[in-house]
C-alpha cells in the first residue's frame, strides 16, 4: 500500500542527500509540493519530501509517484487547496494548529483528533448516518512557524494527507495561511459515504473551515446564528 | 417575544418567537426600546434582496437596554443603555482595526455566498438576508448583539430615544456620505434622496464646509424638510429636469460632489424608468440605477460621486464613458458605524444635531405591517417610522 512506497522513498535518503538539500531550499514554504500537486498526488509528494532524496526523481521521472498513485487509487481522490490571511503572527497560528486536537473546533467534518506522540495522532471524522471513519496520521515534516505536513498511515479508512504553510503577509497584515488537503476514499459503499461527507463542494467546505480558523484566531470565537429565534 | 418576521414580498407579520439567548462569549442581549424602519428595509420588504427566508426577523436600526452579557464582555453591564450600529464588526480583523467596520472579515458566517457574488466577504448586517450573515434583526422585543464589546455605544439615560436612535444607521450613513465627498470650503454638494439618510448627509455636508447643498426628491414633504431642517436648496425631479436644474444652480459647472442617498429602487421619469422597471421585473437586472446615471452626467468634471444608497447586484446601461472622460472619483460602501457613533453621539449631546426631527410616525411594534406599507407608499406624509416594542 501507500506506506510501503513511502518506505521505499525513505531508502533513497542517503544516496541523494545533496539533492535533498538543493530541493529543500527550493521548497521554501512548500512551493514544490504545490508544483507536484498540479499533476500528482499530494500524498506521494509529501511522502517523498519526508523520505528525502527521491523527491527529485519523483518530480522528474514520476515513477515513484505513479506507484503511490496506483497504490492509493488517486483517480478518485478529492484534492483542495485554499489560502486565507489571518491578522496574527505565524508562531501563534502554528502553535494552535500544531496541536491537532484543536482542529475539530473549526473543521466541521472532524469529530475528534487525539495526539498520541510527537508524530502520530488518531483522527475520527463524521460520516453520514451517525457513522464515522477513523485513521492514524503521522507528521511527515514539521518546520517551526512555517510548515506542517501529515499523512494517514497504512490501514486508514480513508487515505489522506495534507499540509499547512504559514507565510508572513506583506504590509502588516498578519500571516498568509495555505492549506492543501487530499483524501483518497476506497471503493464501494464507503466511497459513497465519503463523497457525502464533503458534499458537492469540498473547496467550499475547506474554505469555510479556514474562515472559522481565522475567526477563532482573530475574534476568539466563531460567528454563528445557530439557535437564534425565527418566525414560522 | 414579539418580532417582525418577513414572509415574502410586501408581507411582514408580527409573530411570537422564542427569546434570543447568549450563544457566543462576546454576545449581549438587548431589550429593544426603539427600532426604526430604514429605507433599505424597503428593499427587503419589496423582495429585492435575495436569500431572505420566510420567518426571518428583520430590522437593523435599533437601541435599547442590555439585559444579559456573555462572559467575554467586560465593558458592558446589565442595565446599560446602548445604541447598536447596523453593521456587525469583530473589531479584531485587518479591516475593523482600520475603522472599515462594514468590511469585517469575521462577522459573516455565510461568507461563501458573498465570495461567489462579490469576490470577497463583507460584514454581516442585522436582519438583512442570509448573504449578509443571517442574523436575526432588531424589529423585535429583544435582540442578540454579537461582538457587543466593540459593537455598541453606551448612551446617557436622560435623553429621549428619538434623539439617539439614528446614531445606529441613518446618521452615520449620511455623515459618511458627506465625508467621502472630501468637501472643500465653497463646494456645492447635491444629494439625491431627502429621506432620513439624505437629510443627515445634507446637514453633514454643511458641517464639513460645503457652501451650497442641493436636495433632490419628488415628495413635497421630504423636500420641505430638506429646505427647513437641512437648509438645502431643492429640486423636485418630477417637475423639472434635475440635470438641467443642477447646471443652472452651479453656474453651468455641475455639483462638486454628488451623494446617492437612494439606492437600488430609485425612480426615474419617462422611458428610462419604464426600461429599468421592466428589466428588474424580468430579473434581467437586480437594481435600478437612475441615481447613478444622473449623478455621472450631472457631476462637474473631476468631481466625486459618493454612493450610500444600497446596491445589491447588477445594473444596466451605466454611462461609464461619461465617468471616465470626466475623470470622476467613485467612493461608496456600507457605512462604518463603529467609526462614527461616538463622535455623532457627542454632536447630539452638545445639541448641535437634533435627529428626532425626521420622525414622522411612531407606532407600536404590532403595527409594523402598517408602518412598512405607509413608508413604502409614502402615504400620510411618511418620512421615518419608529417602532416601539
Amino acid at each position: 500500500m501507500a506506506s510501503s512506497s513511502g518506505n521505499e522513498l525513505s531508502k533513497g535518503q542517503g544516496a541523494e542527500a545533496g539533492e535533498t538539500e538543493r530541493w529543500a531550499s527550493l521548497v521554501g514554504g512548500g512551493a514544490m509540493v504545490l508544483m507536484g500537486l498540479s499533476q500528482r498526488s499530494l500524498r506521494g509528494v509529501l511522502m517523498a519530501l519526508a523520505g528525502g532524496g527521491l523527491v527529485y526523481q519523483g518530480v522528474t521521472k514520476q515513477s515513484t509517484i505513479q506507484q503511490a498513485q496506483e497504490a492509493i487509487g488517486i483517480n478518485k481522490s478529492i484534492k483542495v487547496e485554499k489560502t486565507v490571511t489571518i491578522n496574527k503572527p505565524a508562531d501563534e497560528l502554528y502553535r494552535f494548529w500544531h496541536d491537532f486536537e484543536n482542529l475539530p473546533r473549526f473543521m466541521k467534518h472532524l469529530k475528534s483528533v487525539t495526539v498520541q506522540n510527537d508524530k502520530r495522532s488518531h483522527w475520527i471524522a463524521n460520516a453520514p448516518l451517525d457513522s464515522s471513519v477513523e485513521w492514524d496520521a503521522d507528521i511527515l515534516e514539521d518546520r517551526e512557524n512555517e510548515f506542517i505536513s501529515w499523512a494517514s498511515v497504512e490501514g486508514a479508512d480513508v487515505e489522506n494527507s495534507g499540509f499547512i504553510r504559514f507565510k508572513k503577509a506583506p504590509g502588516d497584515r498578519g500571516t498568509e495561511v495555505k492549506v492543501v488537503l487530499e483524501y483518497s476514499p476506497p471503493g464501494g459503499a464507503l466511497a459513497a459515504a465519503f463523497a457525502k461527507l464533503f458534499g458537492e463542494e469540498p473547496e467550499q467546505q475547506i474554505g469555510d473551515d479556514l474562515r472559522r480558523f481565522k475567526m477563532l484566531m482573530e475574534a476568539g470565537e466563531i460567528a454563528t446564528t445557530e439557535g437564534q429565534p425565527k418566525g414560522g | 417575544m414579539k418580532a417582525v418576521c418577513w414572509h415574502g414580498a410586501n408581507d411582514v407579520r408580527v409573530e411570537t418567537v422564542p427569546d434570543p439567548k447568549i450563544i457566543n462569549p462576546r454576545d449581549a442581549i438587548v431589550k429593544i426600546t426603539s427600532t426604526a424602519i430604514c429605507g433599505s428595509d424597503l428593499h427587503i420588504y419589496g423582495g429585492y434582496i435575495p436569500t431572505v427566508q420566510s420567518g426571518d426577523i428583520i430590522g437593523h436600526e435599533f437601541m435599547g437596554e442590555v439585559v444579559d452579557v456573555g462572559n467575554a464582555v467586560s465593558n458592558l453591564k446589565i442595565g446599560d443603555r446602548v445604541v447598536v450600529p447596523s453593521m456587525i464588526g469583530c473589531g479584531n480583523c485587518h479591516y475593523c482595526q482600520r475603522d472599515m467596520w462594514s468590511l469585517c472579515d469575521n462577522s459573516n458566517q455565510n461568507g461563501w455566498m458573498e465570495e461567489k457574488l462579490f469576490g470577497s466577504i463583507t460584514s454581516a448586517i442585522y436582519g438583512y438576508s442570509h448573504t449578509f450573515g443571517g442574523y436575526a434583526g432588531g424589529q423585535a422585543e429583544y435582540v442578540r448583539v454579537p461582538f457587543a464589546d466593540v459593537g455598541v455605544v453606551k448612551v446617557p439615560k436622560d435623553i429621549p430615544d428619538e434623539k439617539l436612535l439614528f446614531i445606529s444607521d441613518a446618521i452615520p450613513t449620511g455623515y459618511m456620505g458627506a465625508e467621502l465627498c472630501d468637501i472643500k470650503p465653497g463646494d456645492t454638494v447635491a444629494v439625491w434622496g431627502c429621506g432620513a439618510v439624505g437629510q443627515f448627509a445634507m446637514i453633514s455636508a454643511y458641517m464639513m464646509g460645503a457652501e451650497k447643498v442641493i436636495g433632490i426628491d419628488r415628495f413635497p414633504e421630504r423636500l420641505e424638510m430638506a429646505k427647513n431642517f437641512a437648509k438645502a436648496e431643492i429640486i423636485n425631479y418630477e417637475e423639472v429636469d434635475a440635470g438641467e436644474a443642477l447646471k443652472e444652480m452651479t453656474g453651468g459647472r455641475g455639483p462638486d460632489a454628488c451623494i446617492d442617498a437612494v439606492g437600488l429602487e430609485a425612480h426615474g421619469v419617462g422611458f428610462e424608468d419604464f426600461y429599468d422597471q421592466t428589466k428588474q421585473k424580468l430579473r434581467l437586472e437586480t437594481d435600478r440605477p437612475h441615481v447613478l446615471r444622473q449623478m455621472m452626467l450631472a457631476c462637474r468634471k473631476g468631481g466625486t460621486l459618493s454612493i450610500m444608497g444600497v446596491y445589491g447586484g447588477f445594473v444596466d446601461k451605466i454611462p461609464f464613458g461619461a465617468a471616465f472622460n470626466k475623470g470622476l472619483t467613485f467612493r461608496m460602501g456600507q457605512m462604518h458605524g463603529q467609526k462614527y457613533m461616538h463622535k455623532l453621539l457627542e454632536l447630539v449631546l452638545d445639541g448641535k444635531l437634533d435627529p428626532s426631527v425626521v420622525v414622522s410616525h411612531q407606532l407600536p411594534l404590532e403595527q409594523a405591517p402598517h408602518g412598512y406599507h405607509i413608508f413604502q407608499q409614502k402615504e400620510d406624509n411618511c418620512i421615518k417610522v419608529v417602532l416601539k416594542p
